[in-house]
């Protein structure tokens, strides 16, 4: 696997993150400082639980090779009720996914280097 | 500081080149570039090349040295240096030019951009570009660089009542200009029920609301004041030439109809300009998609935030309207050549504000530009004048 | 020590494909399919699932159920026939994905459909001895069947996982036997994609052989007849199988009713008996005893006496095993090649 890949396993099975304790701040991806205060900061991890909803979201019909199979697949925005917002997959029909819509994670299969890589899992969103 | 001066202007054509290679690209559009400042080529203090991925599209980097070496400059020892960010690397390379001669550093330097994208594989070339977003965590997770821009259309949607239909008239607007304009790629006019029929990309963005990626390159001359009218009877000024970042991933922005680094630059570049969005006559935007085009309207001020769509929809930014925008065609239907982009637009303002721009001519003593990176992490805007 | 079960989780994947279904692509009469293999349906994995994400959906759901702090857990055992790898564990994934930390015992397991029980008596001898505080046993399978072969009606994807421990638990096991032989009745070899059977040699001198033995066994030593318990629950790899068992055994269509999944889910393969057993512990009340039997090719059967404690009343249920696989989403047989990865890309 990647290192870069592997290095953030933790962050990507579960939806782990940094909150910023000087201010308050919580970031999705992880970050090492805060944006808000950098030197101030104080970057502690935080797990943002596992639901939220949805906010924006595209149906993915010219896709990248890792997801060629899956096409057309759902993009979405989530605002996650215990943290801020995430760019991440729903796993549903295309034709049901609405702004509003209640998401709740799944962990799934992102993609595989080929018939003999590394596999790639992550966490997804599935409907409520 | 120097006053700072255009006084040169070149462009390949932009397309699929198949028979010329990025070398050849490049260097057509320097020597234009050249002759048309009337210089030999010697007079350049300094190159700013703008080319987002010569590494994936080409195994090649050091890229900037290529350039020199095969025009000439690298036998004359000048200094060059690419930029990068992503394609907004034009724009980059554009800013680096006006430091050089506003610092007093250089009195003459050539800014060009150039992309060769189509000797690698049309997947490739995607991906490539989903690398002007966040790899590790939109990337990874499917979201390609058509997928973040509708995240972005569809929220405009719903918050302000824009329509796909809108975003239709854009692309129908710029391949209307750009059927005028001898060197776009794509040079036949469409219609709005064209842009509805065709296939969804990442819905609700449709193949005809995406700018094609194409091989090209733009060049151009800068000069500090003395010398360019020394040069030439019709030197272009820029009088701002400024850029701001924002965060990478568009789920980090503070809100995604909005593209803070656009409004940022636009805002400095008005005030070292001491202009108005008012003041300016012609605009060349960054219509990488439609939706963009929308954002752009507001985010420079043109319009308040979320009244972008009245613009299309009253016909002002029409090459016949109050506030032609993208008279070129933009990149919708010149083409996308990445790195050249961001050049390209100064091209076209360069030729508006000479009143050589043929067809496609309006009135215009002021212009401005915009490139962007990415989803909006990077924006340069610069504003032309002719006083 | 005593060991039981702590807590129970599953997962079944959300698509469904019908027996009429598949018999209309290959010209078979879909009444004799259901008549001779009892089986109606069964579920069919998404294309971004495999036997990790079906692992680590009911591990999960097995540690919110008990609320258990995944640092306590000792041991993860996955037993499937489908792991992703056939070298690198399945039991790691899942263990980063709930977050045991890493001090903690780890293997996948591997025989056929028992797997998953292998890794419950696993556990139980890891807990009784007081290695281990909490184990977490997981059965799960994507298994595929060749296109046309009888396999295709039943071989689906689910699984169930369950934590053992010595407290506070909700089901206690009384006692564990396994009848072991060299039976060559169904098996795969290394790099094949598809397995291979035994057709008829697979029912007695395989399957009735080693389910019958471990269950007779078991209640010897224990000294009970089939009126003992209230419920059995039997490896299910198709709808005639279990029923036939049951009877030989002297055990009621009654007791076997609440645990036979197969006909709406399919052979779940190592999630099969356990899946049945998740059933009977979403409706089993204290003091019930249920006797489940796995059966894995190659062959061996482990059975088990479980006895449901009073905790049982308190455990949160809901979403039930039945509820689940009534929940389904049918795909025709074109999308279901697709999914299975059936049709060869370049």
């Amino acid at each position: 696997m990647l290192p870069r890949f592997w290095r953030k396993i933790k962050y990507r099975y579960d939806i782990v993150g940094s909150e910023c304790e000087s201010c308050g701040s919580k970031f999705y991806p992880p970050r090492n400082l805060c944006p808000v205060c950098r030197r101030r900061s104080r970057i502690k991890e935080i797990d943002f639980g596992e639901r939220g909803t949805v906010v924006s979201y595209t149906v993915v019909y010219d896709s990248p090779d890792e997801f060629k199979l899956q096409k057309p697949y759902v993009v979405a925005l989530i605002k996650l009720d215990d943290g801020p917002l995430i760019t991440s997959q729903v796993v549903c029909d295309p034709d049901r996914v609405e702004v509003g819509m209640r998401v709740v994670k799944a962990f799934r299969k992102y993609f595989e280097e080929g018939d003999a890589g590394i596999i790639y899992y992550g966490t997804k969103f599935v409907p409520e | 500081m120097e006053r700072v001066a255009i006084i040169g202007v070149g462009q390949s054509e932009f397309g699929e080149l198949w028979d010329r290679g990025f070398r050849d690209i490049v260097l057509s559009a320097g020597v234009e570039a050249i002759e048309d400042a009337g210089l030999e080529g010697k007079e350049i203090e300094a190159m700013y090349v703008g080319n987002m991925s010569g590494g994936r599209y080409l195994d090649q980097e050091h890229i900037a040295a290529l350039i020199a070496d095969y025009s000439g400059l690298a036998e004359l020892n000048v200094p060059s240096t690419r930029v990068e960010g992503a394609d907004a690397s034009g724009g980059l390379a554009l800013r680096q030019a006006y430091l050089a001669v506003a610092s007093g550093v250089h009195d003459i330097v050539i800014a060009a951009g150039a992309e060769k994208v189509t000797d690698v594989g049309s997947e490739m070339t995607t991906d490539i570009m989903a690398s002007s977003a966040d790899r590790e965590w939109e990337g990874f997770v499917g979201a390609t660089l058509p997928a973040l821009y509708a995240l972005i259309a569809r929220m405009h949607f719903i918050r302000y009542d824009t329509t796909p239909e809108d975003l239709a008239m854009v692309s129908v607007k710029n391949h209307r200009n750009g059927a005028l304009n001898p060197k776009a790629q794509f040079r036949r006019e469409i219609k709005v029920e064209d842009v509805m029929r065709s296939p969804f990309v990442a819905d609700p963005l449709r193949l005809l609301d995406c700018a094609p990626l194409s091989d090209g390159a733009a060049a151009v001359i800068i000069a500090n004041e003395r010398v360019a009218r020394q040069l030439t009877d019709s030197p272009v000024y820029i009088t701002a030439c400024t850029q701001a970042s924002d965060y990478l991933a568009l789920q980090n922005r503070k809100d995604i109809t909005t593209m803070e680094a656009v409004r940022k630059a636009s805002e400095l570049a008005y005030k070292t300009a001491k202009m108005t969005p008012r003041d300016i006559d012609v605009v060349e935007v960054h219509d990488s998609f439609t939706i963009a085009e929308i954002l752009a309207y507001e985010d420079l001020g043109f319009v308040e935030k979320g009244k972008g769509a009245t613009l299309i929809r009253e016909g002002i930014t029409e090459l016949d309207g109050e506030l032609p925008v993208n008279t070129s065609g933009g990149l919708k239907s010149c083409g996308h050549a990445v790195g050249a982009t961001g050049i390209r637009q100064a091209v076209e303002i360069t030729y508006q504000l000479r009143g050589k721009a043929g067809k496609r001519q309006v009135d215009a003593e002021t212009g401005l530009s915009l490139n962007i990176g990415g989803t909006g992490a990077t924006a340069v805007v610069t504003i032309f004048e002719v006083r | 020590m005593k060991s039981g079960i702590a807590s129970y989780g599953t997962y079944i994947p959300r698509f469904r494909i019908r027996v009429e279904e598949i018999a209309r692509v290959w010209g078979e009469n879909p009444q004799n399919v259901k008549g001779g293999l009892g089986v109606y349906q069964k579920s069919v994995p998404d294309l971004d699932e495999d036997t990790a994400t079906i692992s680590v959906e009911a591990a999960r759901e097995a540690i919110a159920r008990a609320g258990i702090n995944p640092l306590e857990i000792g041991a993860i055992f996955v037993g499937s026939e489908s792991h992703p790898y056939a070298v690198k564990p399945t039991a790691t994934v899942v263990g980063d994905a709930i977050g045991a930390g890493n001090n903690f015992h780890a293997a996948d397991f591997e025989f056929a459909c028992k797997a998953g029980t292998a890794g419950i008596q696993a556990c139980m001898g890891m807990v009784k001895s007081g290695m281990i505080k909490y184990g977490l046993a997981i059965g799960s399978d994507t298994s595929q069947s060749a296109p046309g072969d009888p396999l295709e009606y039943s071989a689906s994807a689910g699984g169930a996982a369950f934590i053992i421990g010595s407290d506070n638990l909700i089901a206690e096991i009384e006692a564990t036997s396994s009848f072991t032989s060299d039976t060559p009745d169904f098996w795969r070899r290394e790099g094949q994609p598809y397995p291979s059977h035994g057709g008829r040699f697979t029912g007695i001198p395989a399957y009735f052989r080693h389910v019958t033995s471990a269950a007779k066994e078991l209640m010897e030593n224990l000294g009970y007849r089939p009126s003992d318990f209230d419920y059995a629950v039997f490896h299910q790899p198709n709808g005639k199988f279990p029923v036939r068992v049951a009877r030989i055994l002297g055990f009621t269509d009654e007791q076997i009713k609440q645990g036979l999944v197969v006909r709406y889910v399919g052979n779940t393969y190592s999630g099969s008996s356990i899946l049945g057993l998740s059933a009977i512990l979403d409706v089993a009340k204290p003091g019930d005893r249920i006797l489940l039997v796995s059966f894995g090719s190659g062959a061996g059967s482990d059975a088990f006496s479980i006895v449901v404690t009073e905790n049982i009343e308190e455990f949160p249920r809901k979403p039930s095993v039945w509820d689940k696989i009534n929940s389904g989403v049918h795909v025709d047989y074109s999308t279901y090649l697709k999914l299975r990865k059936k049709i060869k890309l370049r």
